[in-house]
Parts: structure tokens; C-alpha cells; sequence
């Protein structure tokens, strides 16, 4: 996308469209991401629930995969993960590996 | 001609508040405002005006609730002095950076410490570069029509900033002085009915105010910001015009007095210039060609249009109401020093520092400032750049 120009910048920094911070991907800063371990998933939704932001998807009901374009890399869900049998359904691995 | 009264300066604005009638108004009180606020706070108890009072904690929340309800779509005012002003200096930014036309008397007073509620320019001066438009007035005449003119100008659609309007703290806050105020009705229809602009509380339309903007593009909002100040001194003069068409008094970016021939001059703001132009006339009478430039539009500077009228003088001393730590000239003789800086041949500039925290300006200083300047014209020497007046050694 071409940036615009100072001339076309909105008077006032004002935003006039509604719902436009879908558009700012705020995933970019992560240093660590979390995983999604579908086996020991309990479907107990804790991560949907503490996640700070929306980066975690339900479908039907049921968690469906991370949005990572919105995903910090907090690693609240993971802390919060209760896992199946105390094997945790998310970890946190570094961002790049 | 409207009605004439003897009335102090704080009462002549609250009056000319009182005739805007605006939506909402956050006051706080300082010294020497105080007086201000609580005159209109009277009229919106008494129903007077129907402006919504939000009697705040701080000005840093008196300008919040300012900014907060001028992008919900209201005509806006509060006025603050001194520590006040320092107080709101965030939010200032955030008021002209948002493009909310919100209008602040500012009753110039000394900044601390050490602690000083008089009459001083420090705290305007601080907040000269913070996007805000500012009006300086002379007398309590002058802001009265400011503060009218003020709306106009903020609220014109192709600035949208917001506008202080500078008086002297006790000197115009304090002293009764005859004015003439105009009808209501006139008032009424030369600020017109308030428009709005991308109002929070339009529903339909849904905005935001105040975004993150990162490093990829806040320097494009910071040069469209720029840009609308260039359009401001016309705006200020179209609006001039149409209020001498209603009260007869004649308004510019500056005033000049006799300083069309002149050979030295003082370039002086706001009360002390009144003092200064008696000076003026009595050197006039002893055939000495002086002349005096008192800005009005401080901010933005026209800096072009007071360049050339200061051309041709052989010798200017521009008086500063308020001291610049930085060890450098004080902040109206670095405006003008800019102002004069193309031209090739330019008068000779000094600087003198006066009436800091209410010290009072007398006409022997003014003599004393305008004898040197004689002796400066003729000999082309100079021999401080930058003086304070009346300090005891």
C-alpha cells in the first residue's frame, strides 16, 4: 500500500472510518508465539478469555487457531493454559524458529 | 455604537462570553482569571447563558474536559494565567494537534518560582509554539473584541484551531476602563451558530480522536499542521474586517503607531505599548522620528508583513515582557530579529527586558530606552544587545 502524502493526511489526526484497527496488524512485535497443541486442548476457552487483545479465534462454540496478526506474544494464554492431564495445550516458542 | 461602560478587563470578557453563550466552559481558578470565570459562572447560574459549567480539579483537566467536549461537538471556552497554562502545556498540543477551536483567555502572570501572581508574559511566551493561535491585547477594549473575534477565527473551516487570547494580569485583568460594548444581538450573528466538525457524538458517522500514529507517518500529520498556521493571518484579517463593520475599531496583524517615517522604534506587546505611544509623541513634538509596533498576531508570526515595516528604521529596540533562561535574547526580540533577517539592510536591533512580575513599566523607561536609541542611529554602536530595565544593581 502506498503511504500518503501530508497533503492527504485527515485534518486532526480524526478517524472517520469505524472499525479501522482491524487494519493495524499489531502482530509484528512478537518475540515469542504461541502454539496450539490441539491433542491436550480441553476446550475450557481460558485462553479466550484472558487474551488482552483478539488473537484468539472460537468457531461454533469451539477454540479454533490464533490470529497471529494481532498476537503480542504476551504468553497470558499459555500461563492460563490448564492443558489435559498438566500437559498444556499452548507453549510459547520463539518467534522465528 | 453600542453601550459604554466602566468595566475591569476580566468583566469585559466574561461580557463578551456571555454574548458567545458558549455550549460548555471548564473553569478552574487562578489569579488573576479567577474574577473571569466566576463572573460567568454567575451568568450560566443565573441563566444567563445556557453553557454546560464543568468546574474541574486542575487546568490539566480543565483543558481535558475542553478538548473532550469540543470534539463532541461543542463551542468551547476556559482561561487560565501563569501556572495554569503550564499545567494544560500537554494538552495544548493535543487541543491544536486534534484542530479543536476551543477559545482561552490567557490573564498573562509570572511564572514561579519565585511565586508571583502579577502581570508578566512568561507563561504565553511558554506556550507560544504549542499550535494554539495567539491574540495579545492592549487594553480591556481590545480583549473584549479579541475574545469575539477569536470564535471567528478558530472556528473558521479552514483552520479549525483553537485561539488564546493574551491580557495583562491586574493592569486590563483589574483596572476599570471605559469600553464600549456591542449589542447582544450583533454579537450573536457575527459569531454565528457554532458548526460542527466530525463530532464525536454523531453517531451516524462514526470518528476518533486522538490515534497512535507511528514513525510512518505522524511527520505528514505534524506538516499538515504547519500548514494550516500559513493560512491564519488572512483568515484573522477577513474576520478584522467584518467586525469593524460592526463596531467600528480597526484591527490588523499588528499596529503600527507612526512608524511610517520613522527612524527608531519599539516593538512592545500587549499594556505597556499604551504607555510607550504617549512617550512616542512627546519625542515626535521635540521632532525625533519614533514610532512603535505592537503585534496582535503573535501566533503564527507574520514574520513577512512585520519585516516590512521594519525595514527602513536605522535603530529598534524590542521590549520583552518575560526573560529567556536559555541566556538568550528574550522571545519577542527573537521573532523580530527573524522577521528583519532577509533584508540586507536592517535596522539595528537591541533587546530590553521589563516589567517582569508586574514591575511597572513607566514612561521615563520608555524615554530612557528611546534616547539610547537616538544615540544608536547616529553612531551605529551599540552598546549592550540585551539590558534589563528598572533592576536595581
Amino acid at each position: 500500500m502506498k503511504l500518503k502524502g501530508w497533503k492527504e493526511v485527515n485534518p486532526g489526526a480524526v478517524i472517520t472510518e469505524a472499525g479501522s484497527a482491524l487494519k493495524f496488524k499489531t502482530g509484528s512485535w512478537r518475540a515469542f508465539r504461541p502454539k496450539w497443541i490441539e491433542e491436550n486442548c480441553i476446550q475450557c476457552l481460558f485462553c479466550w478469555i484472558y487474551c488482552p487483545d483478539m488473537a484468539i479465534k472460537v468457531k461454533d462454540g469451539k477454540r479454533a487457531e490464533f490470529d497471529y496478526d494481532y498476537c503480542k506474544g504476551c504468553g497470558i494464554c499459555a500461563l492460563e493454559c490448564p492443558g489435559k492431564k498438566g500437559n498444556k495445550a499452548i507453549v510459547m516458542e520463539e518467534e522465528g524458529k | 455604537m453600542g453601550k459604554v461602560v466602566a468595566v475591569t478587563g476580566n468583566e469585559a470578557v466574561a461580557e463578551a462570553l456571555r454574548q458567545v453563550n458558549p455550549d460548555v466552559c471548564a473553569a478552574y481558578p487562578i489569579t488573576p482569571q479567577t474574577d473571569m470565570m466566576q463572573r460567568f459562572a454567575v451568568f450560566a447560574n443565573n441563566g444567563k447563558v445556557k453553557t454546560e459549567m464543568i468546574l474541574v480539579e486542575s487546568e490539566h483537566s480543565a483543558m481535558s474536559a475542553c478538548v473532550g467536549a469540543s470534539a463532541a461537538g461543542g463551542r468551547v471556552v476556559t482561561a487560565t494565567s501563569s501556572q495554569g497554562l503550564a499545567l494544560m502545556w500537554e494538552i495544548l498540543f493535543i487541543a491544536s494537534g486534534s484542530r479543536l477551536p476551543i477559545v482561552m483567555p490567557v490573564v498573562n502572570r509570572a511564572l514561579s518560582a519565585p511565586l508571583n501572581i502579577h502581570g508578566d508574559h512568561s507563561d504565553a511566551m511558554g506556550a507560544r509554539d504549542c499550535g494554539w493561535i495567539q491574540l495579545w491585547s492592549e487594553n480591556a477594549q481590545e480583549a473584549y473584541d479579541n475574545a469575539i473575534q477569536a470564535f471567528r477565527i478558530a472556528e473558521h473551516m479552514d483552520i479549525r484551531l483553537p485561539v488564546m487570547v493574551c491580557l495583562d494580569g491586574f493592569i486590563i485583568s483589574h483596572s476599570i476602563e471605559r469600553i464600549e460594548y456591542l449589542d447582544d444581538e450583533l454579537v450573536k450573528n457575527f459569531v454565528g451558530e457554532y458548526k460542527q466538525l466530525n463530532p464525536l457524538l454523531d453517531v451516524e458517522h462514526p470518528v476518533s480522536y486522538g490515534p497512535l500514529i507511528l514513525p510512518d507517518y505522524y511527520m505528514e500529520f505534524r506538516r499538515a499542521q504547519a500548514e494550516v498556521m500559513t493560512k491564519v493571518a488572512d483568515v484573522v484579517l477577513d474576520v478584522a474586517k467584518d467586525f469593524e463593520k460592526i463596531s467600528g475599531r480597526k484591527y490588523g496583524l499588528f499596529e503600527t503607531y507612526r512608524l511610517d517615517d520613522a527612524e527608531i522604534g519599539l516593538v512592545i506587546l500587549n499594556s505597556a505599548a499604551g504607555t510607550s505611544k504617549d512617550v512616542i509623541d512627546e519625542f515626535r513634538s521635540k521632532g525625533i522620528k519614533a514610532g512603535i509596533l505592537k503585534p496582535r498576531l503573535y501566533r503564527p508570526f507574520p514574520y513577512k508583513e512585520i519585516g516590512e515595516v521594519l525595514k527602513h528604521l536605522k535603530a529598534v529596540c524590542v521590549l520583552d515582557r518575560a526573560d529567556a533562561f536559555g541566556a538568550s535574547y528574550g522571545p519577542l526580540f527573537m521573532d523580530i530579529a527573524s522577521s528583519i533577517y532577509p533584508y540586507k539592510d536592517k535596522p539595528i536591533l537591541i533587546n530590553k527586558i521589563y516589567g517582569l512580575g508586574g514591575r511597572d513599566y513607566l514612561p521615563e523607561h520608555a524615554e530612557l530606552v528611546l534616547n539610547e536609541l537616538v544615540e544608536i542611529a547616529k553612531t551605529g554602536k551599540v552598546k549592550t544587545f540585551k539590558e534589563y530595565i528598572g533592576v536595581r544593581e
